[in-house]
């Protein structure tokens, strides 16, 4: 098994996807619903990556 | 109408059993079983690229283990969402994976995604059952 050393943000991104993609899935009934509300899910993770990433770099001074 | 409020309509186990047993087994494997293959090939796809990627970045299985409460619900919590992803867990355990716990982001992110394989492997089981059981289409 090849090892893969990913950053914080790419690592995060990946999680995000995988995440939005299986919620779109198990939560709407039909395709166009279940398109759109997994890119609105994609949206906010990656808006709370960015949410926290700069809280947290603010926050250490 | 007023009698029947109250009461909780209960679906045979047989009807969902398989389909459940078989979606934590194999993720997406129920909703094949449901002639949903579509649905079926991105759950399968997105729940074992999940894993795999925490494979691949090395990331730790959880082993049950007690001791204070926040360690018994981390370590049990952490081995029952590694359980969840089913045939990939049992693979994986079975062929002699064992990395330690190591410092760095890399393990940590790889950790946590072995255990989010099983969560989401959860969600998909919970859409099995409401498909076997009729309440979603």
């Amino acid at each position: 098994m090849p090892k893969m050393t990913l950053s914080h943000f790419e690592a995060s991104l990946l999680f995000a996807l995988l995440c939005s993609v299986v919620l779109g899935i198990i939560t709407k009934r039909t395709d166009r619903e279940r398109f759109r509300y997994a890119a609105y899910c994609f949206g906010c993770f990656v808006a709370a990556i960015f949410g926290l990433s700069w809280l947290m770099y603010l926050g250490h001074g | 109408m007023a009698e029947n409020s109250g009461k909780i309509a209960t679906v045979p186990a047989a009807k969902w059993g398989l389909v459940v047993a078989l979606a934590w087994l194999i993720p997406g494997a129920g909703h094949f079983l449901l002639k949903r293959p579509g649905r079926g090939a991105l759950l399968a796809a997105s729940v074992a690229a999940m894993f795999l990627l925490g494979l691949m970045m090395r990331g730790a299985l959880f082993q049950p283990q007690t001791g204070d409460l926040l360690t018994t619900v981390i370590y049990w919590g952490g081995f029952i969402g590694n359980l969840m992803s089913g045939l990939l867990y049992l693979l994986t355990f079975w062929l002699g994976y064992n990395q330690p716990d190591l410092a760095g982001h890399v393990h940590d992110y790889g950790t946590k995604f072995l255990v989010a394989a099983g969560l989401l492997n959860i969600l998909a089981m919970v859409d099995a059952y409401e498909i076997a059981t009729g309440k979603k289409d």
